[in-house]
């Protein structure tokens, strides 16, 4: 499907998923993440994707162009634990073709 | 002991609304919650936020949610155990159930409806190595009683409302209140983010941003916290201090429900969803986000459809072989237990001349 685009994302067991995401039915990268259950249902998403929990935070590895940070999101990371310079919250980051060749690293749980 | 005919475990929406339901039925309830107050998540997490799927509502605060479901089953008289959670269920021999929560508190009924969501909300504890050998020694992860701060030193640490306002709080119960935060930010609302900046000013809260608490120190008990200025900065120091409280919200566990007996499958207890959402375990249901079924969406309103037809086999398990037909709540009007009564006003019939 053209409106589709390839993403790499690495559970939190360490395993890299090749994964085909729509960009047509308004899915973030937390929802594709449960879509394909690449986490524990109840372990990520856990606000539903308000940027309220950092349930989905991830690490980008890639040097795909994001959406720019936005200030609730910075909030709920300058609050979560394991943040690094390249985490940002899965909910926050819609599945558009820029996306394609995205690669992420899932955080540990907290 | 406190006796009920259901025993509901979670005083989210969908526990709120059993009562309702369960009342029509003539059922009384009782609820536990983990939180200190009802409303689950919809009061925890997101009170301020509205929702645009509830039939009937086009849009509603979550926290408005709360307070209608309140308002709606108060008839009924519900009673709550809040603040604790059901730590262990004892099948009796009768059939009935205990369940006794982390505070030793008991409940015996017949019926237990597990209304759970994602589980109980646990804090988040920091990644401090050494903190857990000083919780209750000093660190505690909730406020309970503010009063045990009275004239000592505290540290909070954490960035978003509670951080704010039990910093503002105990500005005025505590010697010495320190608020830590990683950034020079702060979310919250407006009028405690000014509250804080204005108590900083008049130096009744010490500030230190961006830092981050790396370490406790003391012997037997809190006596300090290392605190690292941000990363870029390197410079490390000691605060002295009586207590510290990290603030970092809460998360959600599914916890000793685990390990009931209960047949769990992705995080989310069993049931059957062709009859009455009963669990493994006769006589102990699951209702609304904590249960799982083919198919199964984790809304609001389907925990409502799921107390409904739950109420149902309760009353069946409470009332073996009685009688029941389902009455509309506008023909019959609701009998509360509190002896209210609401009905529709009759109509009026007079002849026009």
């Amino acid at each position: 499907m053209e409106q589709d685009v390839n993403i790499k994302i690495t559970d939190r067991d360490g395993v890299t998923h090749d994964i085909v995401a729509p960009t047509d039915m308004a899915m973030n990268l937390m929802e594709v993440v449960r879509s394909y259950e690449l986490a524990p249902e109840g372990t990520i998403g856990v606000c539903g994707g308000m940027a309220m929990c950092a349930s989905c935070q991830c690490y980008v590895v890639s040097d795909t162009e994001l959406p720019e940070m936005q200030d609730d999101e910075e909030a709920m990371l300058s609050e979560a634990f394991h943040v690094q310079d390249n985490s940002r919250l899965g909910c926050q980051i819609q599945i558009t073709p820029e996306m394609e060749g995205l690669e992420v690293i899932l955080a540990p749980e907290s | 002991m406190i006796k009920t005919d259901i025993l509901i475990i979670g005083a989210g929406p969908t526990g709120l609304f059993t009562v309702f339901e369960a009342g029509l039925l003539k059922l009384k309830c009782h609820l536990i919650d983990a939180l200190p107050q009802p409303g689950g998540q919809c009061s925890e997490i997101y009170p301020k936020k509205p929702i645009y799927d509830i039939p009937g509502f086009p849009e509603v605060l979550a926290g408005d949610l709360t307070k209608n479901l309140l308002e709606q089953c108060k008839q009924f008289e519900p009673g709550f155990t809040l603040g604790e959670r059901a730590e262990t269920l004892e099948k009796q021999e009768d059939g009935s159930f205990i369940v006794t929560t982390n505070k030793g508190t008991q409940h015996h009924a017949p019926v237990v409806a597990i209304a759970g969501g994602l589980g109980s909300f646990e804090p988040r504890k920091p990644l401090i190595s050494n903190i857990a050998s000083f919780e209750d020694k000093g660190v505690e992860y909730f406020i309970k009683d503010p009063e045990m701060y009275r004239d000592k030193r505290v540290v909070i640490s954490g960035g978003g409302d509670s951080a704010l306002d039990w910093s503002i709080f105990l500005a005025d119960v505590a010697s010495e209140v320190t608020l830590i935060h990683r950034r020079n930010e702060f979310r919250g609302a407006l009028d405690s983010v000014e509250k804080v900046q204005e108590l900083k000013s008049k130096g009744k809260i010490n500030l230190i941003t961006p830092a981050e608490v790396i370490n406790v120190v003391g012997h037997g008990k809190v006596e300090g916290v290392v605190v690292a200025q941000s990363k870029h900065i390197e410079k490390e120091f000691i605060v002295e201090t009586d207590h510290f409280i990290p603030l970092f919200g809460l998360s959600p566990k599914l916890g000793p429900l685990g390990n009931w007996g209960l047949e769990i499958e992705k995080n989310a207890i069993k049931v059957n969803n062709a009859l009455d959402y009963q669990t493994n375990i006769p006589g102990v249901f699951a209702i609304g986000d904590v249960n799982t079924y083919p198919g199964k969406l984790k809304l609001i309103l389907c925990g409502f459809h799921e107390a409904t037809l739950m109420c149902q086999a309760a009353y069946q398990i409470i009332n073996p072989g009685k009688k029941y037909v389902l009455k509309y709540t506008t023909v019959s009007g609701i009998d509360g237990f509190d002896g209210t009564r609401k009905e529709a006003e009759k109509a009026v019939v007079k002849s026009i001349e």
